[in-house]
């Protein structure tokens, strides 16, 4: 398998993915703040409602490929970093976003 | 006006006199003829077809046989250097050898399957693969899209649009049998992938081609290809 185009089209997919996640977070943010923003409104909303936590994990999911594909790029025309060493780090970079994105979505769900 | 010319050493001025639908080219011959015989440039038909009269004029990659002198003058001052990502030999003369591999790595030579015993294959004009590469045909591999492109002067292994034009008019050729063979040879970091789609490329080409298309096809087919499991 052409490993680059698996990464062009993991890259794509999830930034159509980003692009639906964004425009709902976005929107859900001006609609949380109306009135002012409060620990406790968030929590009622998220706690224990499965659906918000599927589609934070979705969100999370997107990032954690999409991220560390454009930063291969960046690193390897801007800084003329490339080859193993390159990928072992933005792989652990990766797991990174997930832990910490995961940990915030659970966080407010738990 | 004043002319400064990159030479190897350095920019030099010259001072040359303006002529009505004079052309860059006519300006870089007035100085190796009348001023300095020792400046090294290439040009061979004069009219648009060859492609080898290439050059940095004023920044910016262009034909200079087909560049007015009206159209990019500025304050009576005129800037011409070798095209960009290429090695200088001498002064204006680029070496092209690197361009033209890459043609050869993107696997840019025809490979029918058909003898001189066999009729004519007959290719529709109104078929959809051709439809889809009948302006890219027309490029002449002047090297005014590799030396304007970002993406070759960040990383040298790049095939370029020039390289990756010809492949995709390759792909989409019906009588060509050597599909996924071209499609391994330019996906990758050295390939299609690569590609930011700057459209720099697209916004130089003296022949008003648009290597991006065929860059974005190549993605499209060997997207395609994986999914099939060719690739």
């Amino acid at each position: 398998m052409n490993i680059q185009t698996a990464l062009w089209i993991a890259q794509r997919a999830s930034a159509a993915v980003l692009a639906l996640c964004v425009a709902v977070h976005l929107a859900m943010i001006i609609y949380a703040v109306q009135g002012g923003l409060t620990a406790a409104e968030i929590l009622e909303r998220t706690r224990g409602n499965a659906g918000w936590l599927a589609f934070y994990s979705v969100f999370v999911l997107a990032v954690t490929i999409h991220a560390p594909i454009g930063l291969r790029s960046v690193f390897a025309e801007w800084l003329g970093w490339r080859g193993r060493s390159r990928d072992v780090v933005l792989s652990l970079f990766a797991l990174l976003i997930a832990w910490m994105g995961m940990r915030a979505a659970l966080g407010v769900f738990a | 006006m004043k002319v400064f010319v990159k030479r190897n050493s350095g920019f030099q001025e010259f001072e040359v006199p303006r002529h009505p639908s004079q052309t860059v080219l006519d300006v870089v011959t007035y100085i190796q003829r009348s001023l300095d015989p020792t400046l090294a440039y290439r040009y061979a038909c004069r009219v648009g077809m060859c492609g080898s009269c290439a050059m940095t004029v004023n920044g910016v990659p262009r034909w200079t046989c087909r560049t007015h002198v009206d159209r990019v003058v500025r304050n009576d001052a005129l800037e011409v250097g070798p095209l960009k990502n290429l090695p200088v030999i001498r002064d204006l003369v680029t070496d092209m050898r690197e361009f033209f591999d890459k043609w050869a790595r993107a696997r840019g030579q025809f490979a029918g399957e058909r003898t001189k015993r066999d009729d004519f294959h007959k290719v529709k004009p109104s078929s959809s693969d051709r439809v889809q590469v009948d302006s890219n045909i027309e490029c002449i591999g002047c090297g005014v899209c590799y030396a304007a492109c970002d993406v070759v002067a960040w990383n040298p292994d790049y095939l370029g649009p020039a390289a990756l034009n010809r492949a995709w008019t390759l792909v989409k050729d019906e009588r060509d049998s050597l599909k996924t063979e071209r499609l391994r040879a330019v996906a990758g970091d050295a390939g299609c992938h690569s590609c930011h789609t700057h459209m720099s490329c697209t916004e130089r080409c003296p022949k008003h081609l648009s290597p991006t298309a065929g860059i974005a096809g190549l993605k499209r087919e060997t997207a395609k290809a994986l999914l099939k499991g060719e690739l």
